[in-house]
């Protein structure tokens, strides 16, 4: 019951979605499947909240280092979950949808959520830079290969890149940066581009079957 | 409250930036912020969507057979909370093999097809608008290129002699992927960056016009 029935769950599921792609009658039950995969998702959701709220409660309740910013973290939760659930603020009252113009839930995203996110996604240039500066050393003939690839694409997407080269003669416009950008993204890039999509659709498939068939039971855990 | 969300999300920005200075109690409260209101976000989401729209106002009128269908979705979500509880947290293994098998079949398809088949089809066929020489050189570059990248990552046989040669050809290739895409990552990044002092400059304190 522990092992068994997860093993043939697994080995059942994969083996209906993979000939549902292949016979068209089937193809239903590929969406059935994907339903039934939503569904389950939610609580997946519902399990992660649940222990978020579990480990910042036991943090606050201990008086453990920083828990101060586990009550922000809980605040932040509830307040959200209290506004989303009950659809506070919708224009359209409970039946409305959550993401309507005007909602508090919409209100969350926009001025919490998106500026949030957006700077600390924005912080990763100074980060990148800096680390670039010290790991991009021409040392070899593959790490000056990287070093020229990137700082041509990075010139090449800059008014800099067309102040630089812009005197190249027409018949040698290849050579101008913005140009050179265009075709290292579209021939050398995209072969290399290529062989790791072909790595990895060929690796999803292996492992795909390794997990079908029963081969990797890492997902089960331990009986311990 | 226009107002307030611009103020609220000015105020979250700067917090942000804040930690370029150093680590700080303002940075670390936005963080904490993001991280509650993040998992709330989601959380309501989730259950507005899939569970209110797809179970609960799919079972509405439904046939029994699909009400049965959705109930055992339910039943099998519902297994997945056993994990909180020791003695029975076996049973969350049930729904987490569905979620695993899913997976497997949908995206064992989806990739071998969408990134197998076509990536394989698009490198061996020649694009129906190969005029110049440039575009042929350039036809013949992806898939020498594509080819010596596959040979890199067979790992099967010993990278030596011609073998060994076309997987350094393959690295090289590698390396001006790796560095268009970093270059690609920075300029994003910035662009976000700019973005956040536009807002900060322009709609909060209104010196860009």
């Amino acid at each position: 019951m522990k092992r068994t029935v997860p093993l043939l769950i697994t080995g059942i599921v994969g083996t209906v979605l993979i000939v549902s792609v292949l016979i068209p009658p089937a193809q239903s039950l590929g969406e059935d499947f994907s339903l039934f995969f939503d569904i389950i998702a939610v609580f997946a959701f519902f399990l992660g909240g649940g222990n978020l709220f579990r480990i910042h409660l036991k943090k606050v309740f201990h008086r453990k280092e920083d828990y101060g910013f586990s009550i922000v973290t809980l605040v932040g939760f509830l307040v959200t979950l209290t506004i989303g659930l009950f659809k506070i603020g919708n224009p359209e009252g409970i039946s409305g949808s959550i993401t309507a113009a005007g909602s508090g839930l919409q209100t969350i995203f926009v001025s919490i959520i998106t500026p949030l996110s957006s700077t600390m996604y924005a912080l990763l240039a100074f980060y990148v830079a800096s680390a670039s500066y010290r790991a991009f050393r021409a040392k070899n003939r593959e790490a000056t290969i990287l070093l020229v690839s990137a700082f041509v694409i990075l010139l090449g997407r800059t008014p800099l890149g067309m102040m630089l080269t812009g005197w190249i003669p027409e018949q040698f416009s290849i050579f101008q940066i913005p140009n050179l950008a265009v075709w290292i993204m579209n021939s050398a890039n995209l072969a290399g581009q290529r062989s790791i999509l072909i790595g990895v659709g060929l690796g999803v498939v292996a492992m795909s079957l390794r997990l079908i068939l029963g081969m990797d039971r890492t997902y089960l855990g331990s009986d311990k | 409250m226009e107002q307030f969300g611009i103020w609220l999300a000015a105020l979250l920005t700067i917090g942000i930036i804040s930690f370029l200075y150093k680590d700080n109690i303002l940075y670390k409260a936005c963080e904490a912020i993001f991280v509650g209101v993040s998992a709330g976000y989601w959380f309501v989401t989730y259950f507005w969507d899939n569970l209110y729209r797809k179970f609960y106002l799919g079972i509405q009128g439904a046939e029994l057979s699909d009400q049965i269908f959705l109930w055992m979705a339910v039943a099998l979500g519902v297994m997945m909370l056993t994990r909180l509880f020791d003695k029975i947290g076996w049973l969350s293994r049930w729904p987490l093999a569905f979620i695993i098998g899913a997976t497997a079949g949908l995206y064992m398809m989806t990739y071998f097809v969408s990134n197998a088949f076509v990536q394989i089809g698009a490198t061996i066929t020649p694009p129906p608008s190969m005029e110049t020489i440039g575009d042929k050189i350039s036809f013949v570059l992806i898939a020498i290129g594509t080819f010596c990248g596959l040979i890199y990552f067979f790992f099967s046989k010993e990278h030596k002699g011609a073998f060994g040669g076309a997987a350094k050809v393959g690295i090289w290739f590698l390396m001006v992927t790796f560095g268009a895409s970093f270059g690609y990552t920075v300029m994003s990044r910035m662009s976000l960056m700019l973005g956040r002092f536009d807002f900060l400059f322009g709609e909060w304190l209104g010196l860009i016009k």
